[in-house]
């Protein structure tokens, strides 16, 4: 099992007639992700890399049964596509683009208020069920079927936590980018929750950098609620260079500083294993799972 | 990217807002000139740098007389200002800003920012605006209240004139103060800014608002809609070789080690300079590749590590992932050290996408490389080659 996609996923492309569109659908072809068109406006009813191409989301949905998109759309009109597929009722969207404006993702989060769809992203790498179906653009020649469910604010950190769980017999359930902008879809308190519900991820591993307070929240979450199953946290950026502020708004709004130590302080405080490093994601976790088998892939 | 004070005041007096009269000058001489055009017989002289809290820097005096205001602008062109915002080594002031003094019955704090939490607009205000804002906010001295917009200006969970009352504000001066709330939301969407914020806004002896100071942040992934804004760039806000890294598609901070580093992707980045400082040693930069980058892109990256006369070894980290492939961060590696003719010993740790394909190029390029398969070993080779080792 996983969380999110898993063999009954079938995705459509927005943005798939575009070169990321092109590359990356083929990729995910070929991975064994059932994709079952694309959507360009312009170019309904045209067929691309054997693909039917749609106007429209809704249309592609109407014609497919697609209950999953993977946004390439460029940042200009990344949030347009979007909230086209969260009108539709797109059960999940999973968005690649990066450098979208942030006033567009206000206005992407609005048009979540109510609706049915689940957002990952953007500036996401994406979500990938090994073994099961792939939708994103991430590397996956060090990926294992496994038990380790994964979720990242960083995409090159997750290929290199990938490979370190893999290289000690720990496959992965699911892994997921939740992306690296300040406004985004679902979160590591939404990836948690979806990941102690599903009977075959055993553990979580956290991948968390400086900024925002995603790793606060998920303290908060796992103090509140428990650990029905064991979770470990990387958190870098303790040294990272500081940039110059402006204002007075983010410390008067309460805001933390966003540093690596207090997020590392929280979620340490609410239980969560402390990875110091990422070459040590495996050991941190094998000590973690304690009695369990590690799972060879 | 932000906007310097007298920006700011122009582009929001575009919105309606109040804003006193002023004048920017480059030269003492400029700005006493400017001084006595204006006329007034109080006069505030400004410096005009990307930080706050100047005025307990002395940033921000005022003057009698034109020839006061020359006087002061001398002192402050030309000279770093240190605030509790710049840093030590401050920032050097190129511009003053000359203006009326406004007379002021109260000062009032008004800021709307993007929330990234909780992905609305929020407003912060304060009856206690002026310096020193944060220090009377933790000593209990200025009290916040807060409301949230969304996009289209309708507020969620209370209500504008509830947030005027509670800032202190009654009668025409709160109407006119929801009509500032109202005007700061329209710059917010117009300006695409992250962050407008005025303080003071001053009432006066009438009751009239006045911005006094503000500061505007525009978010960087929408200058494409904004061309006129991007032209405001001021080219101290960023370091130039920060800037030019910018346009190559990486992200590059120069820090004050000697083990120079190219890695691909933030987070990796972050992870491997935390691992140096782990490791004793020190990173001579922050690098990170993007997506986007393409070899010339690289090579300009790792030319800015090879200029740089205090690193004594080159650390690349890299993990290909679906959008960069290894043999291109080689390519641009081998680029770079031929441009340059200088070549650093070099540790390399390679992973993912074309990883084969990048060893093939790299025995090609015969550069003095050694590569080991893990990270924390990469590291500790490169901090014992920094500390004279091998």
């Amino acid at each position: 099992m996983s969380i999110l996609i898993d063999r009954d996923t079938r995705l459509v492309c927005q943005g798939m007639t575009g070169w990321a569109g092109t590359f990356h659908t083929d990729r995910m072809v070929h991975y064994g992700t059932e994709v079952v068109g694309g959507v360009t406006p312009g170019k309904g009813g045209s067929t691309h890399i054997g693909l039917p191409v749609f106007e429209t989301v809704r249309e592609a949905m109407r014609a497919t049964g697609a209950n999953a998109s993977a946004v390439f759309v460029p940042p200009d009109s990344a949030a347009r596509a979007m909230i086209e597929a969260i009108e539709a009722e797109m059960p999940l969207v999973v968005v690649v683009t990066e450098r979208i404006p942030i006033l567009d993702m206000l206005r992407v989060r609005e048009a979540l208020v109510g609706s049915r769809t689940l957002l990952v992203g953007p500036n996401s790498q994406g979500v990938l069920s090994p073994g099961l179906c792939k939708v994103g653009v991430m590397a996956t020649g060090r990926a294992s079927v496994g038990h380790v469910g994964v979720v990242s604010r960083s995409a090159s950190l997750t290929s290199k936590i990938v490979s370190q769980l893999t290289r000690v017999g720990l496959g992965q359930s699911t892994t997921v980018g939740i992306g690296g902008d300040p406004v985004h879809g679902i979160g590591f308190v939404d990836c948690l929750e979806r990941f102690f519900a599903d009977p075959e991820t055993e553990a979580v591993a956290i991948v968390g950098e400086i900024g925002g307070t995603e790793e606060e929240q998920a303290a908060a979450f796992l103090a509140r609620h428990g650990m029905p199953k064991p979770v470990v946290a990387l958190v870098v950026g303790r040294h990272a260079p500081h940039s110059r502020r402006m204002g007075h708004a983010g410390a008067l709004a309460g805001e933390s500083e966003g540093g690596a130590e207090a997020k590392i302080e929280a979620l340490r405080a609410a239980g969560v294993r402390i990875v110091p490093s990422p070459h040590l994601v495996g050991a941190v976790m094998r000590d973690a799972l304690g009695a369990h088998k590690p799972q060879v892939a | 990217m932000k906007l310097q004070e007298f920006q700011a005041k122009r582009v929001l007096s575009l919105y309606g807002l109040t804003c006193p009269e002023g004048r920017v000058a480059i030269t003492a001489d400029e700005a006493q000139a400017m001084a006595a055009e204006i006329g007034a017989e109080r006069l505030i002289v400004k410096a005009q740098i990307l930080a706050g809290d100047r005025a307990s820097a002395g940033g921000v005096r005022a003057a009698g007389s034109p020839a006061e205001v020359g006087a002061i602008a001398r002192e402050l062109l030309g000279k770093p200002l240190v605030t509790p915002q710049t840093g030590p080594e401050g920032q050097v002031v190129h511009r003053v800003l000359v203006e009326a003094a406004i007379g002021v019955a109260r000062e009032l704090y008004l800021t709307m920012a993007v929330d990234g939490a909780t992905g609305t607009l929020l407003l912060i205000g304060s009856a206690a605006g002026g310096s020193a804002i944060e220090q009377r906010h933790r000593s209990g001295a200025a009290t916040l209240e807060t409301l949230r917009f969304n996009t289209r200006g309708e507020t969620l969970g209370g209500d504008v004139a509830g947030f005027c009352a509670r800032i202190g504000l009654e009668g025409q001066v709160a109407r006119d103060g929801a009509e500032t709330i109202r005007r700061l939301h329209q710059a917010m969407i117009g300006l695409d800014a992250r962050l407008i914020e005025i303080n003071p806004l001053v009432v006066d002896a009438a009751g009239a608002l006045t911005v006094v100071d503000a500061k505007i942040e525009i978010d960087d992934n929408a200058l494409f809609r904004h061309p006129e804004l991007a032209q405001l760039r001021d080219d101290d806000e960023v370091d130039e070789i920060e800037l030019e890294a910018q346009r190559h598609q990486l992200n590059f901070m120069q820090m004050d080690g000697d083990i120079g580093l190219v890695v691909n992707g933030a987070g990796l980045g972050l992870a491997t300079v935390d691992m140096i400082f782990d490791a004793g040693g020190r990173p001579a930069n922050f690098m990170d590749i993007r997506t986007t980058a393409k070899s010339l892109d690289i090579a300009h990256g790792v030319g800015l590590v090879l200029d740089n006369p205090r690193a004594k070894v080159l650390l690349v980290n890299v993990y290909g992932g679906g959008m960069q492939a290894c043999d291109t961060i080689i390519e641009g590696l081998a680029i770079a050290v031929r441009r340059k003719g200088r070549a650093l010993p070099t540790i390399l740790r390679l992973g993912g996408k074309n990883e084969d394909l990048a060893r093939l190029r790299l025995d090609s390029f015969k550069l003095p490389i050694v590569e080991l398969a893990d990270m924390a070993q990469a590291v500790e080779r490169a901090v014992a080659i920094a500390h004279g080792g091998m």
